[in-house]
């Protein structure tokens, strides 16, 4: 990239920031929701297995859960913005100003990664002081692990902003996408439980391989030991964006 | 002269849509060019596919001695884009949007000036959904006119706007020419194109079908004009001889004929003879008529 080039990236990724916290849901659903959700639900449970509770027993890890919800909005708010742009042709005047396509989506993602560790800073921190003693983990290796996890949801996520018709289409679409990729991610119930066809279908969505490498990295059992995952998600990552660029609508 | 735009054969296809099927033209240094015809004509993709910012299926373009596609970085940089129906972020502010396009020119004007010349100074901290129509495009010219471009594409810049901001906005584009800037834009407002434009191309189903300055076509090919005047001096008819037929309804007169000097021969015989006239007028066909006689319907059928 060219110097000058640069500087429209940063003066881009800077405005879409200001501009995504003027937008009034913009900021519940990216820091709130997932804060709340990990309150609420660690509360009530506790964090991690194993249960402490007798009886009450959600066999999940609540902070991987909303480290993964995190990521998810930040994909949701990825597609609507996309949509949103396309349909009142900003795409189409940004892209015929000197600004590179790679620049306009990079600044967009940059702007989604940035909210990405906010949120999740916010959630460590608030595990801290709610939780003594259960909130163990590396810090920076949770978050390296939910920000590869967070890029290859959002190469689906410009998969998805693709098929998006129109603008009000893209909040059920991009949901109903990715709940079910939560749902078969083997977070609520562990994969070599389900039946083979229906484990091998999961191994193609980014989010199971994120939820193992962040259980890895909860458990203590690192890197290293799911380097198939990051291999998968790297993987995803290239297909996915690959994908994206050949089916991407400007217009 | 050399053309600053000259467009040869272009064709442009949209899967079974033909949306520009024979496009020649040639837009020279300082005037204002204006494509005009009805809505779905194919204006916006011929003039999409001249920024660069279309693939042709057929045809050569040449901008600035530039070739769009091929050379279509260093184009934009010499060129201001002002793009039909395009937005702009919801809440961006005007002086973000000014200062983000300032950034990507090597060389741009006072934006502060510039903001000053277009009426936008006091709207610098607002948000771009809040401002008025009007707003909005003088915010869209602004853009275009930040890194002095050499030449300006202006498409359907008035559509949707009330009288008196058209107004505002036609004495803009007449400053930008006049300021040496090439300016080619589109219009279905036929009174737009004549106010406006120094050469006009009428374009229908992707074909030009006429090209030459308003006053040039309104001669060509509808050289009637019409004299009307009101006197309740006797004999009106009489005195009138030698100008053709002359229509009389109570004590207004209605005299046909054709080309410039018609009206001069009136108003020379009205002199002549000492007619007392109480009210005059004439009515002399505009770009509008020439658009219905050379397709057979109005511009808005
Ligand atoms: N992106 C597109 N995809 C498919 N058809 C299009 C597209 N843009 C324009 N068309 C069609 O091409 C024709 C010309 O459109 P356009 O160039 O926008 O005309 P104008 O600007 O004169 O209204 C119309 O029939 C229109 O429906
Ligand atoms: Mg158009």
């Amino acid at each position: 990239m060219p110097r000058g080039m640069l500087r429209g990236f940063w003066k881009l990724t800077w405005l879409e920031t200001k501009i995504f916290m003027r937008e009034p849901m913009g900021f519940v659903g990216a820091l709130l929701v997932p804060l709340l959700v990990f309150v609420v639900l660690g509360r009530a449970f506790g964090i991690g297995k194993p249960m402490a509770t007798p009886g009450v027993d959600i066999p999940f890890n609540v902070a991987i859960l909303a480290a993964i919800l995190i990521a998810i909005s930040a994909v949701q708010s990825l597609v609507a913005i996309i949509s949103i742009y396309r349909e009142g042709g900003i795409l189409k005047r940004l892209r015929s100003t000197p600004l590179s396509p790679v620049t306009i989506m990079g600044a967009q993602v940059t702007v989604k990664l940035v909210f990405t560790v906010a949120s999740l800073a916010l959630l460590m921190l608030a595990g801290r002081r709610l939780f003594p003693g259960v909130m163990r983990v590396n810090v920076f290796s949770f978050t390296a692990a939910v920000v590869l996890g967070t890029f290859s949801i959002l190469s689906l996520g410009f998969v998805l902003a693709s098929l998006v018709p129109t603008a009000r289409f893209a909040q059920p679409i991009s949901a109903a996408v990715l709940y079910p990729m939560l749902a078969l991610s083997g977070l609520f119930y562990p994969l070599d439980r389900f039946p083979r066809a229906l484990r091998g279908f999961a191994y193609l969505f980014p989010t199971t391989h994120a939820v193992a490498l962040l259980q890895g990295v909860w458990d203590g059992s690192g890197w290293s030991a799911h380097w198939v995952n990051v291999a998968a998600l790297l993987v995803l990552f290239a297909a996915y964006t690959a994908l994206s660029t050949r089916v991407f609508r400007w217009e | 002269m050399i053309p600053v735009i000259s467009v040869s054969r272009l064709g442009k296809r949209y899967g079974r849509t033909t949306a520009v099927r024979d496009v020649s033209l040639e837009v020279f240094e300082g005037e204002i060019f204006g494509l005009i015809g009805p809505n779905g004509a194919g204006k916006t993709t011929t003039m999409e596919c001249v920024e660069g910012n279309r693939v042709p299926d057929a045809g050569t373009i040449s901008v600035l001695g530039l070739d769009p596609q091929r050379d279509a970085n260093a184009l934009r940089q010499r060129i201001g884009v002002q793009h039909q129906e395009a937005q702009l972020q919801k809440r961006i502010k005007v002086w973000e949007a000014v200062d983000l396009w300032a950034s990507l020119y090597p060389r741009v004007v006072d934006t502060d000036a510039l903001l000053d010349r277009l009426g936008l100074a006091a709207k610098r901290d607002s948000w771009f959904m809040t401002l008025s129509g009007g707003q909005k495009q003088r915010l869209f010219i602004a853009l275009a006119l930040i890194h002095e471009p050499e030449v300006v594409f202006l498409d359907e810049l008035t559509t949707g706007l009330d009288p008196q901001a058209r107004r505002a906005i036609w004495a803009l584009v007449t400053g930008i020419r006049d300021r040496g800037t090439t300016v080619f834009l589109t219009t279905h407002l036929m009174e737009e194109a004549e106010r406006l434009c120094d050469r006009v191309a009428i374009i229908e189903h992707g074909c030009i079908i006429e090209l030459g300055t308003p006053a040039e076509l309104v001669r060509k090919h509808c050289p009637e004009r019409t004299a009307v005047f009101t006197s309740d001096d006797a004999d009106v008819i009489e005195r009138m001889q030698g100008l053709g037929a002359v229509e009389r309804n109570g004590v207004t007169y209605t005299l046909r004929g054709a080309g410039d000097d018609f009206v001069t021969g009136v108003i020379n015989v009205i002199a002549r003879e000492g007619i007392r006239v109480r009210g005059f007028r004439t009515e002399i066909p505009t770009l509008e008529d020439v658009f219905l006689k050379l397709t057979g319907h109005g511009i808005r059928d």
